[in-house]
């Protein structure tokens, strides 16, 4: 429990950084600390399954792809790349102060009340799950694909030829 | 067989993108227009889809839960409709002929994305199919790769990927508070009255998602954008179908087979459905280009919409369908007459276009049409629909709500007037030429003209003889 709460702590502090961190590639390596680190919390909730694949397709595979695309972006001169540092510590100065009130506000008033949470009573096996259970969603699954494949030939392709 | 709905255009999408010699835009046209006409008429005589009980030998794509009731049916009529006609603007609109085969493509996305939406019978699965209408929505707004068209794709981006974690957030509160995610299962839950608070804080979020979505006040800043910076036919297919569909029909949907219906939900959804008639409708005072006040008479008519849903008698609920329908139709036709101005004179300002009217007279009477009819002025289908909302208002005690919507409805009608007086009926020196609109843009006027006129003259023929079975909305 105590590992799990500093695992989400670290969490919240990735994800800031993440956010307010002025270059690009520090935001793309932010968002895969968060990931593996989501990943780790996963795994440790009892979903290996989900957690390896938290860890190869966001962490991993989504990591490389925006890294790749920032590689084709110029560096900030570094008179700009003070402005934009100014701006962005002004525009999120209050983000710290508001997430701590609202955490303490929430240990202090927030009682989660007791649940009868239900037991899942169907497969536990996930490819059972995929193939059986939800395989619409997997047929959902395939035309998403399709339409990302064409989200990209109308952007790049049309404009190569 | 309900399954062909969703599979036919898969497959289809699937040929269409074979190395096969004969596929080309004019062919893919064709095959498309087909499937959406046949989607129309096996709506509409609905009787034939008693094969809806046979299982074709598919291995597991017959399993599929789907579900056929009167509120899917209007719905797959209204998207083979309302996709047909894009299509057949795109004809006349998109110039080269590979972006034309690509906006048909992204098209059967679409349509397979709305039609699994309106036809799962899954929480989780209707999710997925809400986003895969988006996504190819969201492709479909930026093929034109103009400045304002990409500005007002990333705009509907944004809010959507926000409604999508408000939605995504939902789910996993109803997964956790059910154990389940069937439409069957969530209501049994409802109604058993355990984990309440559970259930009540996944019902909130997932309705700010789907407030977004819809374009509702105050989750409407995308609207204006993206439905008048998209490409003609994609603002047909935007504003007429999609929205309302990945919107409207899930909050509807929710509020007869999935949620119990309780005071401070409906108060909730009647006062967001009340904001978006009235700020709407004030807004598109003042917009000065065609398309933009269409996109906030949109949002106003959707308010309606929400309201006759919050009203939740079988009598508003039978409002919010019929005025669904009555949007579908009508909005598709004032955008296909825009984007006959558009064709003419390259632009849809007022400023630019006043006075110039009568070089578009078969835009000029079929707008009048579609703009009384969303005004709500009889024997026009608007009339029956806004008639049947503010008397089951009235007849459930919300008075304030009625009186209200009713004086929007005079907005609506004034500013429809204005423009309406602007464009066409203020006599300048222009020449009289009254080419340059192809004959498939007046031909799709003049249908969706029909249909308002049409549908709105036999309302209570349809209404009695269950052509769509309007009759038993609820619970």
């Amino acid at each position: 429990m105590t590992l799990n709460l500093i695992l989400l702590f670290v969490l919240l502090l990735t994800v800031i950084w993440t956010v307010m961190t002025i270059r690009l590639v520090h935001a793309v390596v932010g968002l895969a600390v968060t990931s593996a680190i989501l990943a780790a919390i996963m795994y440790r909730l009892g979903s290996p399954l989900a957690a390896v694949f938290e860890l190869s397709v966001c962490s991993g595979l989504i990591s490389v792809i925006f890294i790749t695309t920032v590689s084709f972006t110029q560096r900030l001169s570094k008179e700009r790349l003070l402005i934009r540092r100014r701006e962005r510590l002004l525009r999120f100065l209050y983000l710290p102060l508001i997430i701590i009130v609202v955490g303490i506000l929430l240990v202090k008033y927030l009682r989660i009340p007791q649940f009868n949470l239900p037991y899942f009573t169907g497969p536990e096996d996930p490819r059972s799950v995929l193939w059986n259970l939800r395989h619409l969603d997997l047929l959902g699954q395939a035309v998403i694909l399709i339409a990302g494949v064409f989200g990209v030939v109308v952007f790049f392709k049309e404009d190569n030829k | 067989m309900l399954a062909l709905f969703i599979l036919i255009p898969f497959i289809l999408l699937l040929i269409l993108n074979l190395p096969f010699p004969f596929v080309n835009a004019e062919v893919a046209f064709w095959l498309s227009a087909f499937l959406f006409l046949m989607q129309i008429v096996l709506a509409f005589v609905h009787p034939w889809l008693a094969w809806s009980n046979y299982t074709l030998p598919l291995g597991q794509f017959s399993k599929f839960k789907l579900v056929l009731d009167p509120l899917t049916l209007v719905m797959l009529f209204t998207i083979g409709l309302v996709v047909l006609i894009s299509l057949l603007v795109a004809k006349c609109t998109i110039t080269t002929e590979k972006r034309k085969f690509h906006f048909i493509n992204l098209l059967l996305i679409s349509l397979v994305g709305m039609n699994a939406t309106v036809l799962v019978s899954d929480l989780f699965s209707l999710y997925v199919f809400v986003e895969i209408a988006a996504v190819a929505v969201f492709v479909l707004m930026a093929i034109e790769k103009s400045r304002f068209a990409i500005e007002g794709t990333f705009k509907y981006l944004m809010l959507s990927i926000i409604a999508s974690i408000f939605m995504l957030t939902g789910l996993a509160f109803f997964i956790l508070a059910c154990g389940e995610v069937t439409f069957a299962g969530i209501h049994n839950v409802f109604l058993s009255g355990t984990n309440l608070v559970l259930l009540n804080f996944a019902v909130g979020v997932f309705l700010c998602g789907l407030f977004i979505k819809c374009g509702a006040v105050p989750f409407h800043g995308w609207v204006p954008d993206a439905y008048s910076e998209a490409q003609s036919a994609v603002s047909v297919l935007l504003a007429g179908i999609a929205t309302k569909i990945t919107g409207v029909y899930v909050l509807m949907r929710l509020f007869t087979s999935v949620f119990i219906v309780k005071a401070s939900l409906q108060n909730a959804l009647m006062l967001v459905g009340l904001l978006s008639i009235v700020f709407a409708a004030l807004a598109a005072l003042k917009q000065d280009n065609i398309k933009r006040m269409l996109s906030y008479s949109s949002i106003s008519q959707v308010g309606y919409i929400v309201l006759a849903v919050g009203c939740a008698t079988p009598l508003a609920l039978l409002g919010a369908v019929l005025h669904f329908f009555n949007h579908a139709v009508s909005k598709s036709l004032l955008f296909v007459n825009t984007a006959a101005m558009e064709k003419k004179f390259g632009s849809t300002d007022i400023s630019i276009i006043t006075g110039m009217g009568n070089q578009l007279p078969v835009t000029n009477n079929t707008l009048l049409i579609g703009l009384l009819s969303t005004a709500g002025i009889p024997p026009l289908l608007g009339f029956w629909s806004k008639l049947i909302i503010i008397l089951a208002l009235f007849q459930a005690q919300r008075f304030t709500y009625g009186a209200i919507a009713l004086l929007a409805s005079v907005i609506t009608l004034g500013y429809f007037l204005f423009m309406e007086r602007n464009v066409f009926f203020i006599k300048t020196e222009t020449s009289a030429d009254k080419s340059g609109v192809p004959f498939t843009i007046k031909f799709c006027e003049v249908l969706l003209a029909g249909i308002v006129i049409a549908a709105g003259l036999t309302l209570p023929f349809i209404l009695n003889s269950q052509i769509f079975y309007f009759k038993g909305f609820s619970n």
